[in-house]
């Protein structure tokens, strides 16, 4: 190989290798990524699905309008994320003190099979008041999904039994039901709350 | 008794936990042990801790033994970017010499599967800590509220 080929060869080479960038870029940040908007969760009111909650009434998204939101999934069977998520929450509350008086907080079983209007209430019973646990159908729990973009997965596990795998961030609505921001798991406090009060702050001016 | 057995039996009775007369492990220290009370006996319950290597030699960790609960292990909660959390098995966990292996909310945690009694807000339960080296740790850990959120101070 002379070296006007190899030239041409190393010039070929680095062409290509800018293009796949270029086309990378494209793809994955440039104008040609998916337009992330299609991951957030639906605006409550375009959700449908309907479930029970902690005190047997029957609830769904327009039942949280007028109010800020703040909505997780879990289930009561999770020793782990779960009490830890509701205990951060509680502490979240705590913080915000009368602030979150008509704030609606809700947790959503994944795990409607073993988390009964019963237990659920129960469970909630041991965090903050504000707190409500509600739950449904597999089919509307999926449908519940569906709406904040949520995934789970029911998992077996070494004793016979099984887990769910499930997201864990915490979704923030302003009282017209409009996504506002979410709070990912082990976020630190110093962000949670100031998140907190901004989806509040936002729903005193559209309301006044 | 030599010096040094006596010393370490002095120790142990010390931090209050019985003698490990094997290599490694008895260098282990326990700290900050704690879990959340459970409801009823269905659900499986999480203690957590840090494990502190003093030695000199890396120690690890093969599994749990407790009366509370039939099946212990310790096992692993993953968040992924997607903000979905799962848990696993976490297999052997090896303690570096000199280092620390923390049990905490979100990651390692000592899952106590197939509860034989319920957990009780201020009552403890020992926990044993089995090691490679063929020794052992048992650690009276307190029960704490179900939404604890960490270990008392």
């Amino acid at each position: 190989m002379n070296r006007r080929s190899l030239l041409t060869y190393s010039a070929a080479a680095s062409g290509v290798l800018a293009l796949t960038l270029f086309i990378g870029w494209w793809r994955v940040d440039g104008p040609g990524a998916p337009e992330p908007v299609a991951q957030r969760p639906l605006p409550l009111a375009l959700m449908e699905f309907q479930m029970t909650d902690q005190d047997g009434a029957i609830v769904g998204p327009s039942t949280l309008l007028g109010n800020a939101s703040m909505v997780f999934f879990g289930f009561t069977y999770c020793p782990d994320v779960c009490p830890t998520t509701l205990s951060d929450i509680s502490g979240w509350l705590d913080d915000l003190g009368d602030d979150v008086a008509d704030m609606n907080v809700v947790f959503i079983t994944v795990d409607p099979e073993r988390d009964t209007v019963d237990a659920m209430a129960e469970y909630v019973s041991y965090f903050h008041p504000t707190i409500q646990g509600w739950s449904g159908t597999l089919e509307e729990t999926a449908r519940a999904a569906v709406g904040f973009r949520a995934s789970y997965d029911k998992v077996a596990n070494e004793d016979e039994d099984y887990t769910m795998n499930h997201t864990a961030s915490v979704f923030l609505f302003d009282a017209e039901g409009q996504f506002a921001s979410t709070i990912d798991y082990h976020e630190p406090r110093e962000f949670a709350v100031p998140k907190i009060r901004r989806v509040l702050t936002r729903t005193e001016e559209e309301t006044s | 008794m030599k010096s040094s057995t006596a010393i370490a039996i002095a120790f142990s009775i010390l931090v209050g936990l019985p003698t490990a007369s094997v290599a490694g492990s008895e260098d282990v220290v326990v700290e900050d042990a704690w879990s959340r009370a459970s409801i009823g006996i269905n659900r499986p319950g999480a203690a957590y801790m840090t494990l502190r290597n003093t030695g000199t030699d890396p120690v690890t960790l093969v599994g749990l033994e407790t009366p509370l609960a039939i099946m212990p292990d310790i096992h692993e909660t993953k968040t992924g970017a997607d903000g979905v959390s799962s848990m696993a098995p976490a297999g052997e966990i090896i303690v570096p010499p000199g280092e620390s292996i923390s049990l905490e909310p979100g990651g390692l945690h000592a899952m106590l599967m197939r509860l034989q009694t319920k957990m009780i807000e201020g009552a403890t339960f020992p926990l044993t800590l089995n090691f490679a080296d063929g020794g052992a740790i048992t650690v009276d850990v307190p029960i704490l509220g179900i939404a604890a959120r960490g270990p008392e101070s």
